[in-house]
């Protein structure tokens, strides 16, 4: 039922392309995104999320993802998403709200997706069959 | 609120004199040559081995008491020259560069507990320098999360744009991509505008 709310897929030339809603990140916690993606991933699928993951969650998915790392295996990921934007008002500043906005992010499996060209507005990518 | 308040006040009047800088990058970037710049210039001494084959420092390490003066300051740093960050790593790479399979499968597994200790790091410092090869495309997830990271800890950063010497260098590329962060072209290789860079780490992390 979530999946069909909150998740549409697209099947590309053998390989699949999920579109993940902010709706759908927003109930999960840290760990569970990570884990989310990283299940997906290495599942060969290509994940393009609404919105992104916090920087500190994007540390945690480097170190995870890591972990995952296997010879003749899982050599890791692709990742882009455009720079995170602070909230640069008084009023978050004074009350320390931490406002970082994140932004359109796609992941993949290394051997599969591949970024060509990346800029402050747009990012084009390749999405390779093995 | 309030606490947030007090801390910001009570930096603006503290001086602070002591910082753990780390030195961040993707590999290849020229971490372990400007860390072995700025501990020779100040030490005499060296850090680490550099390489053309990426992934060559798999261990972060940490020199201690690195007294910089620049600009009319006197700044003590601890500096923590960190493994390349990646997202991916494949041993597949390490033989094109001639390494035979074991030894680049054995590159590859230490390279990436590498980058799980330059990851760990990151909550251990109080600024950072960002290493950017100035010949590549600067937009990489690594400078991203790295950058991202800083800005949500409200933490110093300075980005060297590094390889100047290299003809086809734009650290002006770098600078448009992330115009609200401090940059210095340097050649960590050469020494080039190395002075700057030392006035730079004096004014951000002092």
């Amino acid at each position: 039922m979530t999946r069909k709310k909150n998740q549409t897929t697209t099947r590309v030339q053998g390989v699949e392309l999920d579109f993940i809603s902010e709706d759908k990140l927003a109930t999960m916690t840290a760990i569970e995104k990570i884990r989310f993606i990283l299940d997906e991933v290495r599942s060969s699928k290509i994940l393009v999320l609404e919105r992104g993951l916090t920087p500190e969650e994007e540390a945690k998915l480097i170190e995870l993802t890591m972990i995952e790392i296997t010879p003749d295996g899982f050599s890791g990921i692709e990742i882009e998403s455009y720079p995170t934007k602070q909230n640069t008002s008084i009023f978050g500043k004074i009350f320390g709200k931490n406002t970082t906005r994140t932004r359109l992010t796609v992941i993949g499996p290394a051997d599969k997706l591949k970024t060509i060209k990346k800029d402050r507005d747009m990012i084009t990518a390749i999405v390779t069959k093995q | 609120m309030p606490i947030k308040l007090f801390s910001w006040i009570k930096k603006l009047f503290k001086k602070k004199r002591m910082a753990r800088i780390g030195i961040y990058g993707p590999p290849n970037a020229g971490k372990t040559t400007l860390a072995n710049r700025i501990v020779r210039d100040w030490t005499g001494d060296a850090v680490g081995p550099v390489s053309h084959i990426p992934h060559e420092t798999r261990r972060a390490r940490r020199r201690e008491d690195i007294t910089i003066e620049a600009n009319g300051r006197t700044i003590t740093l601890d500096i923590v020259d960190t493994p390349g960050l990646a997202t991916k790593i494949d041993f597949h790479e390490f033989m094109r560069y001639g390494l035979e399979e074991d030894e680049a499968k054995r590159r590859a597994k230490e390279a990436t507990e590498g980058v799980i200790e330059a990851v760990k790091w990151l909550e251990d410092l109080d600024g950072v320098i960002l290493v950017m090869d100035a010949t590549e495309d600067p937009f990489t997830q690594v400078n991203v999360t790295v950058i991202g990271n800083m800005e949500a800890r409200h933490l110093p950063m300075l980005i060297a744009a590094n390889k100047i010497d290299l003809p086809e260098a734009s650290p002006t590329r770098i600078r448009s991509a992330f115009p609200q962060h401090t940059l210095v072209p340097i050649s960590a290789l050469e020494g080039e505008n190395i002075e700057t860079l030392y006035d730079e780490i004096a004014n951000r992390f002092g």
